[in-house]
């Protein structure tokens, strides 16, 4: 006779209780199983399976992609992976970074606006992602054509020789990069500066703390969750992007996304492309546990505010 | 930074013909007031009366449209609110959820980089004065009102503040935990022998730990006294009805000692300064006669009582305004619809000035 307990106010037994429970999480486990682990699992397992002779997969477990990716190949030990490994983190960290010190400004800009005005300008900062990143990217290069202004002005000024175009150069990637995530920087930042509780700022300043140290434990602080979702939502789809760098960069530095995109495409080698995707994976698991840490430290009860 | 003169000369704060507008609410009239060091003085006043402004004013957070407000002779509008030898207690106590209570009373002290041992020392003695070492590696989250609250207490005692401001520090306490707080207030306030300028709109908190009470309405001072003098003797009809629970009476007087309010003539102490105005009497003060008393006599009959414990609470209908609130001790029994003599002693009635 199973024991009875009372839950939510109803009496019931717990293998029923397990039951319900069961019946109501089923849908998301299958889900999550057939959509992202499985998938997850097939690329994990087909990262350490090798290319056949004329392209296809041999299913014989080997650690030749790892190695690879590392740098060695049959003819040595080279620079040219772990270079773009190293190239497509950093270019998403200072784009990060970039977006980071744009959007703090602009949500706090949002949200000092009257409450009327703000869905308008929160949706300004979304409308530019409704155009395809395809043709927006088409639109930059244009912008920073040689006959544009804006290659005039740098021409003036003896930043570039007479008569060429901004592009492609490492500047326009960047561009190219931050009007891209800007939206995903902004809006997280945006649910937390308006939510601040600015009497800890009045209290940090009765507390006699500086510019620096009220910012930092009067509105940083209860920042923290809005910043470490923008983090996210900026580094991990920044990481596989490459569309970008190849159209504003003259597809002169090959990032991750494109090794990826090669592996799967010309070179006809799904294995390796699989161990480059899971280092994609990977790096965006290991931003997400160091993220994590940051936030247990800075912030370790910002769920449970007041 | 403003220092205690080495002569200890006392750092009196005087606010001197302070106005203050939020675009076209004028929040602060002209109000001039002088607080002696040391003193414990309550803002009273109900809400938007700019007791809070004022407040503010004195913290930093605000600057006055014009006026001065100087501590010991030194001009305070000059500094801004961090380097202001003054701390305050938030209404929401404001502490910082990201740090321990440690860390948050050592907040002060370490923005003013005072050496760590001295900073260790010092928030050691605030929480022992406040109670709550035990609680040092906590976050504020996992702690009640009243433990906040004596964090948000002990985090400003402990830089030493000049003026120590409290705003409406109570108000999220339930009523037996108020009493308490209120007398650990005053005892600190003793402790430390520094001003208190405390804001509330409960006139019981305001008497229970006042040295001096501020009455404030439309951004002026109503009354300025000990919290007996504002308490007994309120000089108009807006203290007398905000401090508690005076009967007002409308009267007419023509220069005699006598005064007409509908339902009986009253004698007077002394004659009233007007021909139409109100006069108060406390609750306590009017006696219940059997008998028709020799002066000041009224007849009324009881449409309610009620229990108080301590007292009895009666409302006697006198065919006025309003019936008389009349307090009477616990063994007086009186029963609903009796008729009965109240009598209003001249001396307890309380001519105010409109």
């Amino acid at each position: 006779m199973a024991s009875h307990l009372v839950v939510d106010g109803y009496l019931t037994t717990r293998p029923r209780l397990y039951g319900r429970g069961g019946l109501l999480i089923a849908g998301a486990f299958l889900w999550m199983g057939l959509f992202l682990f499985a998938p997850l699992g097939g690329l994990a397992g087909l990262a350490f399976a090798q290319r056949g002779e004329y392209g296809g997969v041999e299913w014989i477990f080997s650690w030749a992609n790892l190695t690879r990716l590392a740098g060695w190949d049959e003819f040595g030990f080279s620079w040219s992976h772990l270079t773009i490994l190293w190239r497509s983190v950093w270019l998403a960290t200072v784009t990060t970074l970039l977006c980071l010190l744009l959007g703090f400004p602009m949500a706090f800009w949002i949200a000092a606006k009257r409450p009327a005005q703000r869905p308008l300008l929160l949706a300004l900062v979304m409308v530019p992602s409704c155009v395809n990143l395809v043709i927006r990217t088409y639109a930059w290069q244009q912008f920073l054509g040689s006959q544009m202004p804006a290659a005039w002005l740098a021409q003036s000024l003896g930043l570039v020789p007479e008569g060429a175009a901004l592009y492609p150069t490492v500047t326009a990637v960047y561009l190219g990069m931050v009007s891209c995530m800007l939206p995903f920087t902004v809006l997280p930042l945006y649910t937390s500066v308006e939510r601040l509780d600015w009497s800890l700022v009045e209290a940090a300043r009765d507390l006699h703390a500086g510019r620096w140290r009220t910012f930092r434990h009067g509105i940083l602080a209860q920042c923290m969750p809005g910043l470490l979702a923008a983090t996210i939502l900026t580094f991990i789809p920044a990481l596989g992007m490459f569309v970008i760098s190849d159209m504003l960069g003259g597809a002169k530095f090959l990032l991750v996304g494109n090794l990826i995109q090669q592996q799967f495409g010309s070179m006809n080698d799904w294995p390796f492309g699989a161990m480059a995707g899971l280092f994609l994976v990977l790096a965006s698991l290991v931003a997400l546990w160091g993220l994590r840490i940051v936030s247990e430290r800075e912030a370790p009860h910002h769920g449970a505010r007041r | 930074m403003i220092a205690t003169p080495a002569d200890g000369r006392p750092l009196d704060l005087s606010i001197a013909g302070v106005d203050k507008s939020f675009g076209p609410v004028h929040v602060l009239r002209g109000l001039s007031v002088g607080i002696p060091d040391g003193q414990f003085v309550t803002l009273l006043g109900p809400s938007g009366c700019g007791k809070t402004t004022l407040l503010r004013i004195v913290a930093g957070f605000e600057m006055p449209d014009r006026g001065d407000v100087t501590l010991g002779g030194n001009d305070l509008l000059r500094l801004p609110a961090h380097k202001r030898p003054v701390n305050t207690v938030f209404q929401s106590y404001a502490l910082f959820p990201h740090l321990r209570v440690e860390d948050n009373v050592a907040f002060g002290l370490r923005s003013r980089r005072v050496a760590a041992a001295e900073t260790a020392r010092r928030v050691r003695e605030a929480m022992d004065t406040m109670r709550i070492t035990e609680l040092a590696r906590r976050y504020p989250h996992e702690l009640s009102g009243g433990q906040r609250q004596r964090i948000a207490l002990a985090r400003a005692l402990v830089n030493e503040p000049e003026v120590l401001l409290l705003d409406e520090p109570m108000s999220a306490l339930d009523a037996k935990l108020r009493k308490e707080v209120q007398a650990e207030l005053k005892r600190i306030q003793r402790q430390y022998q520094i001003t208190f300028i405390l804001v509330t709109h409960d006139q019981d908190e305001a008497i229970a730990v006042s040295d001096r009470i501020l009455i404030m309405k439309d951004g002026r001072i109503e009354q300025d006294g000990s919290p007996e003098e504002v308490y007994e003797r309120p000089v108009s009809r807006f203290v007398a009805e905000f401090m508690g629970s005076a009967n007002v009476l409308t009267a007419t007087c023509d220069g005699s000692d006598t005064a007409a309010c509908g339902f009986a003539p009253l004698r007077l102490a002394a004659p009233a300064p007007w021909r139409q105005g109100h006069i108060a009497i406390r609750p306590e003060d009017i006696e219940v006669r059997e008998i028709q008393p020799a002066v000041n006599g009224v007849r009324g009959t009881i449409s309610e009582r009620l229990f108080r414990g301590d007292h009895w609470e009666l409302l006697v209908d006198v065919h006025g305004e309003h019936p008389m609130r009349v307090i009477t001790e616990p063994d007086q029994v009186h029963s609903e619809g009796e008729e009965i003599w109240l009598e209003l002693p001249p001396d307890d009635l309380l001519v105010l000035r409109d």
